[in-house]
């Protein structure tokens, strides 16, 4: 079998590519990673994603895969190693997608929602609609974990990854932009979860630490939505 | 092995998301019971079954349902594992759900915004489906699938059925819509091929709707934007400035919150009603199964 000669686009903020990160680690596959100025794209990003230029993209050899959960499904396929990322029944998957798809949808909305929103009445609004978010994911974790410590069961998995890669820019959000959703008393499981997550090993290499989130989001994110929103 | 105990399909008639599923149910030659929902009040197993999203398709198999059209296609294909629809090799299978995605969050969308708007914002509608189309010709002409019959080969796959149930709404517009080009020829040759390969088949003429019916449809919805565009002088969908004595700003919003979206309301498609000054006329147009509604 040839050698895996696998290199991966990536921001290091960006949730999306965390999550490959998180996989690859856990599977234990070796790649060569390039952190993307976004504002100075490279031009392996331009060769390799040239429709969207976003990251994460994984290239293998010389194919490029985009979009993370495309990339996650491909290394669950091409790897003889580690646990499946995704799960084996049919129907299982098949709701892991759909959460998944939900939680791309709507977390990263609604975090956007809060962070940008220009009164106090619109970001109460803006914090509800997460909350009602979290608590479908409350649900879900409970249905999909059955009891166990991540929504893939014993260990990490396609669910666990998505949502995860969300949780340190959530918590750097609730300390610069001043509120709170990640409330254990509403939330008990999943906020168990987060800890239990964020401490896994192919995690922590992998995350970003808090403070400097914090200092992304307030050297350069809240000034430059308070420009646009002055403008 | 008889898989299909319990298998229903809830759908719509003018959603190409359900005629994907009721395509990829015929060419693999599966069974089932297809239920016609009424989107303007829908039925109590649709609420039970999609609480989340509220849509149509779903997909309820031995009384679990799965919703979303892409995630049904798959699960049929991973239950029912002859006559695949999905590739086996897994870099074919990461390009096809590329485009799918593409399918679904660009052109998809750019479609339909030709459709519900007229003048500056028509246009720039309409060269953004140009472009989509042209990275889908390119694709065709040098890329991942060049030289193929179908995105899937020789015989139809997943991705000829995500682009092909959908497509046929171009040509309708092109009807509709006198002077709009979407699809010719000329401008994309090979896309154009593969649409009256993958239309003459005999499983996707059973499936697609008879094409009066569905430019009946588009026709009525056409007519009525229209005529709320001349009456508002409004040339694009944003809003316009309140005009006391006519129907008021109109605004199109799709159901993903995409540009101009202000709320989003659920109703029958052909429902319209007046109701004097300051009235409201409501309509919804499901294009690439994106639910379109105008609300003035």
């Amino acid at each position: 079998m040839g050698e895996v000669e696998l290199k991966l686009l990536g921001m290091w903020a960006s949730p999306f590519a965390i999550r490959v990160r998180i996989v690859l680690n856990q599977k234990g596959l070796k790649y060569e990673y390039f952190e993307e100025d976004l504002k100075n794209k490279s031009e392996l990003l331009h060769k390799y994603n040239p429709i969207h230029k976003k990251v994460p993209v994984l290239i293998d050899k010389d194919r490029s895969v985009c979009e993370s959960l495309i990339i996650l499904q491909y290394i669950d396929e091409i790897s003889q190693t580690g646990p499946s990322v995704l799960p084996t029944d049919p129907y299982e998957r098949a709701m892991t997608r759909f959460w998944a798809a939900y939680i791309d949808d709507k977390v990263f909305l609604a975090m956007g929602g809060i962070l940008k929103a220009t009164t106090e009445e619109e970001k109460t609004d803006k914090i509800t609609e997460a909350m009602s978010v979290l608590e479908l994911l409350e649900e879900t974790f409970k249905k999909c974990s059955k009891g166990k410590y991540f929504f893939g069961g014993d260990t990490i998995g396609f669910l666990d990854v998505t949502l995860g890669s969300y949780l340190v820019l959530l918590k750097a959000a609730e300390k610069v932009f001043e509120f709170k959703i990640l409330d254990e008393t509403k939330f008990p499981k999943l906020m168990e979860w987060t800890e239990r997550f964020l401490s896994t090993d192919c995690v922590k290499e992998v995350m970003p630490k808090v403070e400097r989130v914090e200092e992304f989001y307030t050297k350069i994110v809240k000034p430059r939505w308070a420009a646009a929103s002055s403008q | 092995m008889d898989q299909t105990s319990s298998l229903k399909l809830f759908g719509s008639w003018a959603s190409s998301y359900t005629h994907r599923v009721q395509l990829a149910l015929k060419l693999k030659a599966i069974q089932f019971e297809y239920i016609e929902e009424d989107l303007s009040n829908k039925s109590a197993s649709l609420l039970q079954y999609n609480p989340i999203y509220k849509k149509v398709p779903v997909l309820v198999h031995n009384d679990r349902p799965i919703a979303e059209s892409v995630i049904i296609l798959q699960y049929l294909d991973e239950v029912w594992t002859d006559s695949q629809i999905m590739p086996a090799d897994p870099f074919e299978r990461a390009v096809v759900r590329f485009w799918c995605h593409f399918a679904d969050d660009k052109l998809g969308p750019a479609v339909g915004a030709v459709f519900a708007t007229s003048g500056e914002v028509q246009k720039a509608s309409v060269d953004q489906v140009h472009e989509n189309l042209g990275l889908i010709e390119r694709e065709l002409r040098e890329g991942f699938f060049k030289g193929r019959k179908f995105f899937g080969g020789d015989s139809i796959g997943l991705l000829d059925i995500v682009l092909g149930c959908g497509s046929y709404w171009l040509a309708v517009f092109e009807e509709v819509m006198t002077g709009v080009k979407l699809v010719d020829a000329d401008s994309f040759p090979l896309f154009h091929t593969w649409l009256r390969e993958f239309e003459s088949r005999d499983e996707v003429k059973e499936t697609i709707p008879a094409v009066d019916k569905l430019l009946d449809y588009a026709r009525a919805v056409r007519q009525m934007l229209l005529g709320l565009n001349q009456s508002n002088n409004v040339d694009s969908a944003d809003t316009a400035a309140a005009d006391t004595t006519n129907v008021v700003a109109a605004t199109v919003v799709t159901n993903n919150d995409i540009t101009w979206g202000v709320k989003k309301y659920w109703v029958s498609p052909f429902w319209v009603e007046m109701e004097g000054m300051g009235g409201y006329y409501m309509s919804v147009l499901t294009i690439y199964g994106h639910v379109w509604v105008l609300v003035c």
